[in-house]
C-alpha cells in the first residue's frame, strides 16, 4: 500500500507533487503511488540547472528495470536545484518519494498555476479510482 | 488474450499482468530485481506454459528433422536435448528451439510462444515439400504445460519430490518420472544462466505441480518470478530472445548462433548460409556495457562519427552486474571487445564498449554441468 499523501503539498494528475517552501520556491517529486507503480527504479535523469520549464513539460526521466517514464513539471519556472543524490542512489525514490527522493526545486513563475493542481484529498481519490 | 492454466494463480498472487505476444502473462509478482536475485541466490518458479511443444514422430522423423533444422541431430540420444534453429531458404531464423529425443523415432520440439503456430505450419508445409509423408507432426502446445524451476536450490527441492536421482542428470539431458503422482518430463535446462529444470506435464496438472513446488520449496525461499526477471536473467547470461535479437531477416552467423549451423549436412537454408559463411557477414550482434550513465534499450540507435551504424536489440539495468548492459547489431568491423560505441539515449549521446558474452556466468558448482550444449 502506498504511503498517505501529505496534506502540505499539491499534486498533478501525472503523479508529481509540488511543495511550496517558505522562500516561495517549489520542491517537486513523484508520489509514493507513482514509485509503487514503477517499482524498482534504477535510473534518474535530472534536469539541468538553470533550465526553464513550463507547467506539464517533461523535465526529468525515471527508469525502472522494465520502463522509461517522463516526469512532468507541476509548475512553470527555472530549475534552481536538482537532487544529484539520485544519480548514485535512484532507490531513494522507492524508499522515500515524498522526502529524500525529491527530484528538483523550481523558482516558480506564476503561483496561480498551483490552482490547477489537486490537493491531497482529491489526489488520493483520483488514484483510488485509477487503481480500481 | 490467451491465458495459461496458471493465470488464476498469478492473479491471486497479485502479479502485474502484461500482454506478451497475445498471452496474458505475469511480468512481476513483487519487483523484478528481487525476483532476479532470488533466482541467482535461491530458487524461483516461472510459468512457461505459453511456450510451444510440437511432437515429430515416425520412422522418418530423424531425416525429416535433419532437413528442417540447422544442427546435426544424429548424435542425439534418447534422453538428450539440443538447441537448434529453424531457418528459411535464405537462412533467416524462423525460430530458436530445443529438440528432445524421447525414443528411436520420437522427438519433441519446444518452441517460443510467439512462433509456435508459425513453426507448426512451416513443418507441415515442409513435410509436403520433402515427401516425408509418414512423419507425424502434432502441435501439442495446448495439451502440455511447462514450469521452469531455476536457481541453485532447484535440484534439492525437486529431489525431495521425484523417485529418481537427479544429480547424474547432466545439462541438456532429461528424464520421464512422476512428481506427486503427476507424470512429468524434467530436463536440466532453462533460460536464466543458473542451474535448474524445465518441467513438463499435462496442462490440467500444471496448477497441481505449481502448488507442489511452491509448497515444497517454502523452506528454501522459493518464490514465483515473472517475465521481467526472466528477461534480465537471460540477458545477463548472454541468451537471445526471438523477436528482439532474431527475426526472419537475421541469420545465425549475424547473431551468436553460428555454432548451431552444420553446413556439412543438407537442410533448408544451407546453401544461403554456406554462401554467407564464405563471403562473411556485414553486421554482427555484440554485447556492450554502458560507460556513461543511462540505460540503452531496444530500438535505440548506435552511432559512430555521427552516423547511425546499428541498433540496440535488448538493453537493461543488469541487477547482478549492477550496471547497464545490452545487445546490439553493429558493422562486423566493430565486433571486437574493447571497441567504443556511441548510443543515443533520448537527446544525449552515451558511450558504451563492446564486451565479450556472456555478461554473467554462474560458478560451476555442479560437477556434471557441461557448457557444450
Amino acid at each position: 500500500m502506498a504511503k498517505p499523501n501529505p496534506t502540505d503539498r499539491r499534486y498533478s494528475r501525472e503523479h508529481e507533487w509540488a511543495l511550496i517552501g517558505p522562500d516561495g520556491t517549489v520542491t517537486v517529486g513523484i508520489t509514493d503511488y507513482a514509485q509503487e507503480m514503477l517499482t524498482d527504479i534504477v535510473f534518474v535523469e535530472l534536469p539541468q540547472m538553470g533550465r526553464k520549464v513550463r507547467q506539464a513539460e517533461a523535465f526529468a526521466v525515471v527508469e525502472s528495470v522494465k520502463s522509461v517514464s517522463d516526469i512532468y513539471a507541476p509548475v512553470s519556472g527555472e530549475i534552481i536545484a536538482a537532487n544529484t543524490e539520485l544519480e548514485t542512489r535512484p532507490e531513494l525514490l522507492n524508499q522515500d518519494a515524498f522526502g529524500d527522493g525529491w527530484i528538483a526545486r523550481i523558482k516558480m513563475d506564476d503561483p496561480s498555476e498551483l490552482d490547477v493542481l489537486l490537493d491531497a484529498a482529491a489526489y488520493s481519490e483520483m488514484i483510488l479510482q485509477e487503481s480500481h | 488474450m490467451n491465458k495459461t492454466p496458471l493465470f488464476g494463480r498469478h492473479e491471486a498472487l497479485g502479479a502485474r499482468i502484461i500482454d506478451f505476444g497475445g498471452w496474458a502473462m505475469p511480468v512481476q509478482y513483487t519487483n523484478v530485481i528481487e525476483e532476479h536475485h532470488a533466482t541467482r541466490e535461491r530458487v524461483t518458479l516461472f510459468d512457461t506454459c505459453h511456450m510451444g511443444e510440437i511432437d515429430v514422430s515416425g520412422p522418418e522423423a530423424l531425416p525429416f528433422l535433419q532437413k528442417a533444422l540447422t544442427r546435426d541431430l544424429s548424435p542425439l540420444e534418447t534422453g538428450q536435448m539440443r538447441l537448434s534453429l529453424l531457418v528459411n531458404e535464405k537462412g533467416g531464423i524462423l525460430d530458436d528451439l530445443t529438440v528432445y529425443r524421447f525414443g528411436n523415432d520420437r522427438y519433441r520440439l519446444v518452441t517460443n510462444a510467439s512462433t509456435r503456430g508459425k513453426d507448426y505450419r512451416w513443418l507441415l508445409a515442409l513435410r509436403e515439400k520433402t515427401g516425408y509423408r509418414g512423419v507425424d507432426v502434432t502441435d501439442r502446445s495446448d495439451a502440455i504445460g511447462k514450469i521452469d524451476i531455476q536457481g541453485p536450490r532447484a535440484e534439492g527441492i525437486l529431489q525431495e519430490l521425484v523417485p529418481v536421482l537427479l544429480k547424474p542428470l547432466t545439462y541438456y539431458s532429461f528424464l520421464e518420472t512422476s512428481l506427486g503422482s503427476v507424470p512429468v518430463v524434467l530436463s536440466r535446462s532453462g533460460y536464466t544462466g543458473e542451474d535448474g529444470f524445465e518441467v513438463y506435464m499435462a496442462s490440467e496438472e500444471a496448477g497441481r505441480v505449481w502448488d507442489i513446488l511452491l509448497d515444497a520449496g517454502r523452506a528454501q525461499g522459493i518464490r514465483p518470478a515473472g517475465l521481467g526477471a526472466r528477461d534480465t536473467l537471460r540477458l545477463e547470461a548472454g541468451m537471445m530472445l526471438y523477436g528482439n535479437e532474431m527475426c526472419e531477416s537475421v541469420t545465425p552467423y549475424e547473431v551468436v548462433y553460428g555454432w548451431l549451423v552444420n553446413i556439412k549436412k543438407d537442410f533448408i537454408g544451407r546453401d544461403a548460409l554456406a554462401q554467407q559463411k564464405q563471403q562473411g557477414i556485414r553486421r554482427k550482434l555484440v554485447g556492450f556495457q554502458m560507460e556513461d550513465r543511462g540505460i540503452a534499450r531496444h530500438g535505440y540507435q548506435v552511432f559512430r562519427d555521427g552516423v547511425v551504424i546499428g541498433d540496440v536489440t535488448s538493453g537493461t539495468f543488469a541487477p547482478t552486474l549492477q550496471r547497464a548492459v545490452g545487445l546490439a547489431f553493429v558493422p562486423a568491423d566493430c565486433r571486437e571487445p574493447g571497441t567504443s560505441l556511441t548510443i543515443r539515449i533520448r537527446k544525449s549521446e552515451a558511450r558504451a564498449t563492446v564486451v565479450p558474452l556472456p555478461f554473467y556466468r554462474k560458478e560451476k558448482k555442479n560437477e556434471f554441468y557441461n557448457t557444450f550444449i
